[in-house]
């Protein structure tokens, strides 16, 4: 690749990397080697700029990701994109527990499968995993849309607010809140037009094999009774 | 929803004659009394503002010693006593400079009107010292406002944005708050308003009740991988404070700075919130004063202790002696939240009419969770907050801020110190055994210290 800037973490350090990273302008081309598992690798991006890590990530891999395109061939540990604001975060290979949590905005691609808590508390990106997603997974998620080419392990979608979920296989269970909704025209859209942006890392599916999940908003508000008003309505 | 029906006959009082026939239980005493039929009328906790309001061991069971024959005190106003506190200078390359060892602790805007932000940080900013962001992100008003800006990292990182991140002097992972070690914030739906909804990309009007675990990392091995992820953030340029609550204050002190804290804040139990369980306030962490000492001892262990890593104390801090305590017994700085919201007007007897009608009086108010606050601090109506004025508001903090400085300063002119940061432990003695056990001083008028051989 001409003009691409290449960082070997056996010799380079991290500071030397995210430095360059944000450094960058818009347009930078850069390829990591050798991240052997390195925490916060290409974190803090804010430049319309591409990175390609030829090998798996530690922790944090693309946090709190902007406008640029990263892609990891390899795995991701703990926190892969998390909060993530915008641009494209991908990896071709597995995430391990809370992928893109907290994400705001931006598109998130796990090739294999994601592990517990993916999308945890997301507040507005897209997450399309390959593969299953682990337990808990869109636990509290606020906002944005987490799509399952696999399966779906216990308690997805526990406590969600208003972000929607797309599982193609099985879900073994649904959290606290969460209940199974109609997919409608506009839900089949939004889940092409996802399966399309992760076409390059996933493969593709059928928008009509999937089933959407989200919040019966039953915990949105507490109970609260009022036995006095009932007592003064009845006169007693 | 505690105050006696209009309707009814006044309460009995000691002139009547039946009066001393009469006893309150100590056990169930009227205010447990009132809290067992709210219970059974509403079928909820009851939620509120505040922190402990129980009588709890405080800072006021200590007392200093004062200079006397061994050693020599220093003249008021004329030899210098020092008060600024430097924060992270060893790792940042912008540590954080206070002029005055008091700091702002964490206040969202959302349980607070942005007046009552834009007042905080006027206040401070005049002060020479630091506001810290809450659980919502942070505003562009309170940036403008605030000289020095301490952005909180919280579990439910409501409103997180990196590039709020990198426009803050510090950061502030909290881990726990005094009010409620082990649990999460709340906002009911009073106050998530449109703009404080937007922010928090959570459903107008929702009962928010906020993560208590962060959704990234469990542990302090993995703390210190999301602290190394802020700094790289950040490109290291500012320090990373961690917040506690006082739960296990050595071992948390001890973690805390093997994550590689620049500070530790902690939080006792006396420290306020907007809105939390009562059981929650009441029954979990322990007292400031039982704290500090704990966490001292693990920041000497480790040799940090007013070197690389500084303690930052709060929980019911409200006056220039408890600061001057706190410092003594090993903090390089306190935090207010409480006495911060006081001195800017709230439980303003000026409002004890609209108090009574809330069911509440002046220097009881505690609903903050209710959003209709009459001095418009703990809002979002429109209204209640356009009563604070913002600007003077924000001088009476300042004015309150440097008394609580030079009454600092008194006290440690009064025991021979030119910098506030000298006082020592060796300054003190405790008035009760308790105080004595927390604080690790001896009891007045002996070498005293319980646990000690």
């Amino acid at each position: 690749m001409s003009g691409v800037r290449t960082f070997d973490l056996a010799e380079a350090t991290r500071r030397d990397l995210n430095g360059a990273l944000h450094a960058a302008g818009a347009g930078g081309r850069f390829e990591v080697l050798n991240p052997r598992g390195a925490h916060a690798v290409a974190c803090g991006i804010t430049a319309d700029i591409d990175v390609v890590v030829r090998g798996s990530v530690g922790y944090y891999c693309a946090g709190m990701h902007q406008r640029g395109r990263v892609l990891v061939e390899g795995n991701a540990s703990t926190g892969l994109a998390e909060n993530i604001m915008s641009g494209t975060v991908r990896i071709t290979g597995n995430a391990t527990m809370s992928a893109a949590a907290t994400g705001c905005g931006g598109l998130v691609v796990v090739g294999g499968n994601a592990g517990a808590r993916c999308g945890i508390s997301m507040k507005g990106v897209d997450i399309v995993v390959g593969g299953d997603a682990g337990h808990m997974s869109a636990f509290m998620a606020q906002a944005g849309n987490l799509v399952v080419c696999g399966d779906a392990a216990a308690d997805l979608g526990d406590s969600i607010y208003e972000a929607r979920i797309f599982v193609r296989g099985d879900v073994e269970s649904l959290g606290a809140d969460c209940v199974e909704k109609e997919m409608r025209p506009e839900h089949v859209d939004t889940l092409a037009r996802l399966l399309a942006a992760a076409a390059s890392t996933v493969e593709g599916a059928d928008p009509a094999e999937f089933r959407r999940y989200g919040s019966a908003r039953r915990l949105y508000n507490f109970n609260i009774d009022d036995v006095d008003a009932l007592a003064r309505a009845a006169g007693r | 929803m505690t105050t006696p029906s209009p309707e009814g006959p006044e309460p009995i009082e000691a002139s009547d004659p039946d009066f001393w026939h009469l006893r309150e239980s100590y056990t169930f005493d009227r205010n447990v009394i009132a809290e067992i039929r709210r219970a059974a009328n509403t079928g909820i906790y009851r939620i509120r503002g505040w922190g402990a309001k129980r009588r709890l061991p405080t800072l006021d069971d200590l007392v200093f010693l004062g200079a006397s024959m061994s050693r020599y005190p220093l003249e008021g106003y004329r030899e210098a006593c020092g008060t600024d506190v430097v924060i992270g200078e060893d790792r940042a390359e912008r540590p954080v400079h206070l002029k005055i060892p008091v700091t702002i602790a964490g206040m969202s805007f959302g349980s607070l009107s942005a007046q009552a932000k834009e007042a905080l940080g006027r206040g401070a900013s005049a002060a020479g010292t630091s506001t810290t962001t809450g659980d919502g992100g942070m505003t562009d008003e309170e940036r403008q406002h605030s000289a020095t800006l301490v952005y909180q990292y919280l579990p439910s990182r409501y409103g997180m944005n990196p590039d709020h991140l990198r426009a803050a002097d510090a950061i502030e992972v909290v881990v726990g708050q005094g009010a409620k070690p082990g649990g999460g914030g709340m906002l009911l739906g009073q106050k998530i308003t449109e703009r404080v909804a937007e922010m928090r990309t959570l459903p107008e009007g929702i009962d928010q009740r906020s993560a208590c675990r962060h959704p990234d990392w469990t542990g302090p091995d993995d703390l210190e991988i999301k602290i190394g992820e802020l700094r790289e953030i950040t490109d290291w340029q500012i320090p990373v404070y961690v917040k506690v609550g006082a739960a296990r204050p050595y071992y948390d002190t001890a973690l805390a700075v093997k994550a590689g804290a620049d500070a530790v804040v902690v939080d006792g139990m006396q420290g306020g919130t907007a809105a939390t369980q009562d059981v929650f306030i009441e029954h979990v962490g322990i007292p400031t004063v039982a704290a500090i000492g704990e966490s001292v001892r693990a920041l000497r262990e480790l040799g940090v202790h007013r070197r690389e890593v500084k303690l930052i104390v709060a929980g019911g801090i409200r006056s220039g002696a408890d600061v001057a305590k706190a410092l003594a017994l090993g903090a390089d700085a306190a935090s207010i939240g409480t006495a911060a919201l006081i001195a800017i007007g709230d439980n303003d007897p000026a409002h004890e009419s609209e108090y009574r009608a809330l069911g509440a009086s002046a220097g009881f108010w505690d609903d903050f969770q209710a959003g209709n606050d009459p001095a418009g601090i703990t809002t979002q109506d429109p209204e209640l907050s356009a009563r604070l004025d913002p600007v003077l508001a924000g001088r009476r903090l300042a004015n309150y801020l440097q008394v609580l400085t030079i009454e600092t300063q008194i006290l440690a002119r009064a025991n021979g110190k030119s910098h506030v940061l000298n006082l020592e432990p060796e300054d003190l003695a405790a008035l009760t055994v308790e105080a004595a056990a927390m604080a690790k001083v001896p009891l007045a008028g002996t070498n005293w210290i319980p646990g000690t051989p």
